[in-house]
This record gives C-alpha cells, sequence and structure tokens, in this order.
C-alpha cells in the first residue's frame, strides 16, 4: 500500500508538469490562465495524497481545503480583471 | 475488512489519475481555448472527486473524512464556475471558438 500511494503520487507530479507545456505557449492570455488553473486544482490533489503518505491526513487536509479556495478565488478575480479589457487586434 | 478497504482505495485512486492524466492531455492537444476549457473543467473535476472518494474509503468514517467530504463538495462546485467564469470572460474579450470547417487553425 506504501509504495502504491508513492507510486501514485510521482504519477500526479508528472501529470501536473503537463499543463506548464500550455501555460508556456498557450497563444492567447486565457490559455495560460487555464493552463494555472488546472495546475492549481491539481496540486489539491497532491497534497492531499503526500499527507496520507506522511501519516498525517488531517493537518494536509486543512491545507488543501485553503488552498482549493484560494486557487478558486484567484481564477475568479483574474477572469473579472481581464473581462473588463477589449481585443485589440 | 482491510483487504477490500485497500482495493477499493487503490482502485479509486487509479481512476482519479487515469482521469486527472486525461484531462492535462486534453488541455494540450485540444485546438481552441473552448474546447480546451472543457479539459480541465469537467475531466479534472472527475478525477479530483474519484481520488477524494478513494481517499474517504482508506480513512473510514473519522473527522478527517467528513473534513475530505467538504473538499469533494467545495470542488465538485468551485471548478466548473471557475471555468464557467474564465470562457465568460474569454468570449467578452473576443476570442471566437474555434469551428471544424475553417481552414486556417487560428489556435
Amino acid at each position: 500500500m506504501e509504495s502504491f500511494i508513492i507510486f501514485i503520487s510521482i504519477s500526479l507530479t508528472i501529470i501536473i508538469i503537463i499543463p506548464f507545456y500550455r501555460v508556456i505557449k498557450g497563444p492567447t492570455v486565457f490559455d495560460r490562465l487555464l493552463g494555472a488553473g488546472a495546475i492549481g486544482t491539481k496540486t489539491v490533489v497532491l497534497i492531499l495524497i503526500l499527507g496520507l503518505l506522511f501519516k498525517r491526513l488531517e493537518m494536509f487536509v486543512d491545507i488543501a481545503l485553503a488552498y482549493a479556495i484560494l486557487s478558486f478565488i484567484s481564477s475568479l478575480i483574474v477572469a473579472k480583471y481581464f473581462s473588463t479589457e477589449k481585443a485589440k487586434e | 475488512m482491510s483487504e477490500v478497504k485497500d482495493l477499493l482505495t487503490i482502485l479509486f485512486l487509479l481512476l482519479g489519475a487515469f482521469f486527472m492524466l486525461i484531462g492535462s492531455i486534453g488541455v494540450i492537444r485540444l485546438p481552441d481555448f473552448f474546447t480546451r476549457s472543457h479539459a480541465t473543467s469537467k475531466s479534472d473535476t472527475l478525477g479530483i472527486m474519484l481520488i477524494v472518494v478513494g481517499l474517504i474509503c482508506h480513512e473510514g468514517l473519522v473527522l478527517n473524512s467528513l473534513k475530505l467530504m467538504i473538499i469533494f463538495v467545495f470542488i465538485a462546485l468551485a471548478n466548473p464556475v471557475g471555468s464557467h467564469a474564465l470562457a465568460r470572460a474569454a468570449f467578452k474579450f473576443g476570442i471566437k471558438p474555434w469551428f471544424k470547417k475553417e481552414e486556417k487553425d487560428q489556435a
């Protein structure tokens, strides 16, 4: 069971690295926001699984909940900021 | 009983990781912003919910499971709303949805 959790956390770090390509290459600013948002929500799960790995889930669950709320609020605020500008071209 | 618990945990964690992988590949391969927001808002949410259910199975009925259920409900509500806000902002910004018959790939 222990080694399986380690395997899952390693595969999750690989899954988190994949959207970085979209953040770097994304033609529009919203693709970059999308990639960053995707990384944010995936990190919540990585925190939970690391909590399971370190046998102290009660602390990591609080951290994951706070991080999920923060990433949600930040994606809302950034979306609101960008919705006021008009396309320049 | 603990074998069944471990089996359930492993099954849910694998399924969740599989759907999150699909979400990540979707973010990369899909042609346009709006199709990409499909990938993040839907398959990511499903992946997270499966993994949280797997953790709840592993923990049993303790306080941690209650907090995990709170995270489950919050992610189920927050992720689609965040993606909708982003898609609405992109549409107001002036990004045209991608159509199959267009020759040039604008995204």
